[in-house]
């Protein structure tokens, strides 16, 4: 049987981490079947047509998709899953939010934040904050499947060549009402998705003083991240928080600034390929998994780091 | 308004895991246990709505094994008034506790269930979202900000793009994050008053749920380990490494 993906994406691009879905089902080594949910998406299904690997869209567009609401999404996916083996999403806050609720429908588990396909019914993922790897097997007819984007390469955007099929949707619950947002405003890459990040702790003491992050971002072209200590010190808005509740990513390059290196912030962040720490405890926990430690007060490093650069 | 909460058992977030010898699993011989960290924000909520009088009861509900009492005692010591302790060995995975909650909830009929995002042992972001389905109630994850009015509430959520305001009809369940509030410590008085308040067993059978876990862990290992670097003497050595080393920059 197929394999259903639930693409991520804001109705007219799709999200990196689909296509990171994308290349997990690869693993699972069937014909692939992509779902785009959304309100005036068809930008995003006809990217979703290109995507190396896929062989159908599925469009489904209506206005109770417009925010991914996930007794609507929920609603729409269970439709569709009984053709299909095995759903898959990523494990982002729209991923969670909806696809357990998929499962709990369909009364099959849901294996979250998948790192490795081991067979078709074999999975691995991280427990305990990445602390141990658990392996499981599920005898579910149906695998419903949450992915750690990050551990997984890209397929390709463009290449492919796969059909559209309009299908209608299953309408609104009428039991949640979408009322507003406050987005984070940023020129910046997305955190998920930067090549480098900059990340700051409860050392920087402000808002104010994150200016000094963005300075050196500026110069790296990189995203800002941050701990949970400085989200809750309310320095930064809470979608900045890496770590084992917040954001799990995995940059080329990710400097620790003022962070201590909790288990919790390390468990977002250790797949990093370089890690650099800026810390004036020289016992602090992150030197342990940091390529380059820099002992010191980062109110003069820091500087002087973007200053060199 | 009735307010039931969930509360997990489990392994204090300060503690260092060790997997075991024979992969079968984490160590939890002489473990410090604790109630997880979203739950106690959970219980804290409820215990704000009872302070301001939004909320009539709250009824604090576990699933695991005897030693959970504790977890519950420590809820109704934070302002619970009652609890209800599903007692079982059985490895217990979101899907069975969202079935085994719905069947309390069916005869408790509260009017808000407020649960925890996210277990910290094992991690699955699940329950709160899968009982909601079961009981085809609307849904409220990763709660910053809980605001009810009659019959609906409004919750900010964290989203990864920042927040977002929506507005549920109640019954709902609702699922904490980190930044809704800030759980407070139990004071002795209230520690004392809370031996006298009643725990409720059950059993799985009496509540007619069939537990059995749906995933078979097969083996749990040791995350690759990353080694550790140098530490460099100044930033121009940092600038160096970066460029000609790591070649990142
Ligand atoms: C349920 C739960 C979930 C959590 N989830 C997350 C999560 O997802 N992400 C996360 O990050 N945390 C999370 N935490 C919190 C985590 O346990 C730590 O409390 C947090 O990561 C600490 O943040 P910090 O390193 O910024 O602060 P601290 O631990 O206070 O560290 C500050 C560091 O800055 C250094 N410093 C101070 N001044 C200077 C200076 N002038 N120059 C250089 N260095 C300086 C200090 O030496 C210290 O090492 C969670 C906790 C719980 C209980
Ligand atoms: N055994 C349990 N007893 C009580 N509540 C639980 C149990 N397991 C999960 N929960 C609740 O569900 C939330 C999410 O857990 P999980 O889906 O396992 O990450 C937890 O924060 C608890 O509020």
């Amino acid at each position: 049987m197929p394999t259903l993906i639930v693409a991520e994406h804001d109705h007219k691009n799709l999200k990196p981490s689909t296509l990171h879905v994308v290349a997990a089902a690869k693993a699972v080594g069937q014909p692939t079947t992509i779902l785009v949910a959304g309100f005036n998406c068809s930008e995003a299904v006809k990217a979703a047509t290109s995507i190396v690997g896929i062989e159908k869209v599925l469009h489904a567009d209506d206005a109770a998709y417009e925010h991914f609401l996930a007794e609507n999404m929920a609603a729409l996916v269970v439709k569709l899953a009984k053709e299909f083996s095995h759903v898959m999403t990523p494990a982002t806050r729209i991923g969670k939010n909806f696809m357990p609720r998929v499962a709990a429908l369909l009364d099959v588990a849901q294996i979250s934040d998948v790192i490795a396909i081991e067979s078709a019914d074999t999975f691995q993922r991280p427990i305990y904050a990445g602390n141990a790897i658990a392996t499981v097997q599920s005898k579910d007819a149906i695998k419903v499947i949450t992915v750690r984007a990050t551990v997984f390469d890209k397929a390709p955007a463009t290449g492919g060549n796969a059909t559209v099929t309009k299908i209608d949707g299953t309408g609104d619950s009428g039991l949640t009402k979408f009322i507003g947002q406050e987005l984070s405003k940023s020129e910046r890459p997305e955190l998920t998705a930067a090549r480098i990040i900059v990340s700051g702790g409860r050392a920087l003491g402000s808002g104010e003083n994150f200016k000094l992050l963005e300075a050196l971002a500026d110069k790296l072209n990189a995203a800002i991240g941050a701990s949970r200590a400085a989200v809750d010190a309310g320095y930064v808005p809470n979608d900045y928080q890496v770590g084992q509740t917040g954001k799990i990513v995995a940059p080329d390059l990710y400097i620790a600034i003022g962070i201590s290196g909790a288990i919790q912030h390390l468990a977002g962040m250790k797949d990093s390929k370089v890690i650099v720490a800026i810390n004036k405890d020289p016992d602090a926990p992150i030197f342990q998994i940091a390529d380059y430690g820099l002992v010191g007060d980062l109110f003069q490093i820091v500087p002087a780091l973007t200053a060199a650069l | 308004m009735k307010i039931l909460v969930t509360v997990k058992r489990v392994v204090d977030f300060n503690v260092k895991i060790r997997v075991k010898a024979d992969n079968s699993g984490i160590e939890l011989a002489n473990i410090k246990m604790s109630m997880n960290p979203f739950d106690e924000i959970a219980v804290e909520e409820a215990v704000r709505l009872k302070e301001k009088n939004i909320a009539k009861e709250i009824v604090v509900v576990t699933l695991g094994v005897a030693q959970c009492q504790e977890t519950l005692r420590t809820a109704l010591a934070m302002g619970a008034d009652r609890a209800i302790h599903v007692q079982t060995d059985l490895e217990l995975q979101p899907l069975a506790v969202a079935k085994a909650l719905k069947a309390i909830i069916d005869k408790e009929k509260p009017d808000l269930v407020i649960m925890g995002k996210q277990a910290i042992d094992d991690d699955c972001n699940q329950t709160g979202q899968m009982l909601a389905a079961l009981l085809g109630w609307p849904q409220g994850t990763f709660a910053s900000k809980v605001e009810p009015e009659t019959d609906k509430l409004q919750i900010t959520r964290e989203v990864d793009g920042g927040l977002e305001t929506i507005e549920l009809k109640l019954p709902a369940v609702v699922t904490t994050d980190l930044r809704l509030n800030e759980p407070r410590y139990a004071s002795l008085p209230n520690i004392m008053k809370a031996k006298k308040k009643p725990i409720e067993t059950l059993t799985p059978e009496q509540l007619g749920v069939n537990l059995t876990p749906r995933l078979k862990t097969i083996k749990v290992t040791e995350p690759p380990k990353r080694k550790g670097g140098i530490k460099v003497s100044d930033v121009a050595m940092l600038v160096d490494k970066l460029r000609n080393e790591a070649k990142v920059i």
